[in-house]
């Protein structure tokens, strides 16, 4: 029937365009998000495909070609303190890092959204005693928290994970919870209401359908963050643990070299650098395309 | 006559919270279906307040209502769960003032009218999408195949007000609550949606109650009229008789301050004095500070409710003689 009826008015009007097709249009027209989403897309490929692209096994060194400088014949990028190739254990790197920087936000985007949204449904009680709980984590610096987590679970990729969603979940439950507190007291809530929707429809259509954007957007600002805190992590050793090709791992390990080789030690932290302004600059135009007022 | 459709005995709202607030003081109402009740009265006088008290909007836990409301034979005030959910919707709906507050901003029209109509006749979605258009075509929406899949904000005010009122009465109500909808649009179509309104409710045959502050509207739409002031209905009566002959002095304030056929330069009639708070129970005349004909016993006691008439009462110890 849908189709029918569009087919009979498309001649003159245009037909209105879904809300997802209107937001990826906008994005399209915005060269700064497109180009961020490119670089995204390239780094996820770069890890998908890291066999296939990487020249040379990125664990196995020489030492007696280490800390070769960029241009090397056979090393494009150079070698690192053991003789590895860098150009082989950057490609390598991009699984990890994105991994940990990724996987935290969107556990913490689902707990948090969670606890924010019904703190501020239910309101009252229930939201002084979530919120409450949830400043408790806001005492803390995030960075401080992410380390004494990890340091109190112990090293290892799965507690660094289990840490960073830690600490995420504080930020965006707060973010959660101020948006659903507008969007409950808006009138189309109370109209829903009056039509006969239950509380529970009204929470799934009326109150999901205009809070998860908002707080989606959020949460993709914070993946830079989380790759930022998570090669931090590795960089203390908290994290990843050598031998795996980590960029903050790696800018851990070459900051030795920093006098020797700078540019070769330079490359992990560029990677990130880029990554995560890529992730940002991209939930930027997100969050642009997304605004319909505009 | 009848049972009527609504039956409204010596209603109160009280809102409990950092200081009480007595929004409403025994108000009395009927209405027979097919019947149009005006509701005239200025901000804060408890309008939309009676009207949110049919619907059950209020916040339960803030919200003390008192007296009986009966409509179409059933208890609203006992109504509890589902069976209030049935209630709000199917037996009364309401159009709300602002209609780009009052749709939801990320769903197309036609799904959110749709999402009502499946709610309360458990119909697929391809018959609640038919009934929409229906409803559209109803409410004279132009090109309404189009505009089901429209989102609020790509359509104009009066449009939106029009897809409100096809919302509100997808579900075919006995009673469509409307609450000043016209305030929020502009002058020209805000006529066009006052009659589209009252051909509907004869079309339907519902009962509506209109609620509004513009005097000119109530004349347009409505069979009788309740004058509000300080929540209690201080005068009732026929259009013909509110107009023609008011009998509470602040009907005649109001009717004074009309700006039709005001002359140019000169003063405009306002009342003098600002709405009484309602912090605590009025025992006297609410509107006595403000009356220019007031005497000694109005601020001591109560005026009383005389009736002038059939179904013509004034709040107004002057109407005795």
């Amino acid at each position: 029937m849908s189709s029918l009826s569009a087919s009979q008015n498309s001649a003159p009007f245009e037909v209105s365009p879904g809300y997802w097709s209107g937001v990826i249009g906008r994005l399209r027209r915005d060269p700064v998000a497109m180009f961020a989403l490119l670089v995204i897309l390239a780094l996820v490929l770069m890890a998908l495909f890291a066999p296939y692209i990487a020249p040379n096994d990125p664990y196995r060194g020489q030492l007696l070609r280490r800390l070769r400088p960029i241009g090397t014949a056979g090393f494009p990028l150079g070698t690192d303190e053991l003789g590895r190739d860098m150009l082989s254990r950057l490609i390598y790197g991009a699984r990890l890092s994105l991994l940990m920087g990724v996987t935290p936000v969107f556990i913490a985007f689902f707990f948090g959204a969670f606890i924010g949204i019904t703190a501020g449904f239910v309101g009252g009680k229930v939201n002084s005693l979530l919120m409450r709980t949830v400043d408790v984590f806001f005492a803390f610096p995030s960075v401080l928290l992410a380390i004494a987590l990890s340091g109190a679970l112990g090293a290892g990729i799965f507690n660094g994970l289990l840490s960073l969603s830690i600490v995420f979940i504080p930020p965006i439950a707060r973010i959660a919870e101020s948006v659903t507190t507008g969007v409950r007291k808006l009138e189309y809530i109370e109209a829903a209401r009056a039509s006969g929707a239950s509380s529970m429809t009204i929470v799934r259509v009326h109150v999901l359908g205009n809070v998860l954007g908002p707080i989606f957007v959020y949460a993709t600002g914070l993946i830079s963050v989380s790759l930022i805190l998570a090669s931090g992590l590795s960089f203390l050793g908290l994290g990843v643990k050598p031998p795996e090709p980590e960029w903050g791992l790696m800018l851990n390990t070459l900051r030795n070299a920093i006098y020797v080789q700078p540019w070769v030690a330079a490359l992990p932290g560029l990677m990130i650098f880029c990554t995560s302004i890529s992730f940002n600059l991209f939930s930027d135009g997100l969050r642009s395309a997304m605004d319909l007022k505009s | 006559m009848s049972a009527p459709l609504l039956d409204m005995e010596n209603l109160t709202v009280r809102f409990h919270g950092e200081r009480t607030v007595h929004a409403v003081n025994g108000v009395s109402l009927t209405l027979q279906s097919g019947e149009t009740l005006g509701i005239l009265g200025e901000s804060g006088s408890g309008k939309s307040v009676t009207l949110k008290t049919l619907l059950r909007l209020l916040p339960e836990n803030r919200t003390e209502i008192g007296g009986t409301l009966r409509v179409d034979g059933q208890d609203v005030l006992a109504l509890q769960g589902r069976a209030l959910a049935d209630h709000r919707g199917r037996t009364v709906s309401m159009v709300f003032q602002d209609p780009m507050l009052a749709l939801d901003p990320v769903y197309r029209i036609g799904d959110q009218i749709a999402e009502t109509v499946m709610r309360h006749e458990g119909c697929s979605r391809s018959e609640a999408m038919a009934r929409a258009l229906d409803m559209f075509k109803s409410v004279q929406m132009p090109s309404p195949e189009r505009r089901l899949r429209a989102y609020p904000h790509e359509m104009s005010g009066g449009m939106r007000q029009r897809a409100m009122i096809a919302l509100a009465l997808a579900c075919r109500p006995k009673l469509l609550l409307a609450d000043e909808p016209t305030t929020a649009l502009d002058a020209t179509v805000q006529i066009q949606i006052l009659l589209l309104l009252r051909d509907l409710q004869r079309q339907f045959g519902m009962g509506m109650i209109f609620v509004t502050h513009d005097i000119g509207v109530v004349v347009e739409v409505s069979d009788r009229v309740a004058v509000m002031y300080a929540g209690e209905i201080i005068e009732t009566g026929t259009v013909h008789d509110i107009i023609r002959d008011a009998r509470h002095p602040y009907t005649k304030g109001l009717l004074a301050a009309n700006l039709h056929g005001a002359v140019k330069g000169a003063r405009l009639n306002a009342i003098s004095g600002a709405p009484p708070s309602l912090e605590s129970r009025p025992t006297a005349c609410s509107f006595a500070p403000r009356c220019p004909v007031a005497r000694e016993t109005c601020a001591s006691q109560p005026p009383p409710n005389v009736a002038v008439g059939a179904q013509r009462q004034v709040r107004c110890i002057l109407a005795q003689q």
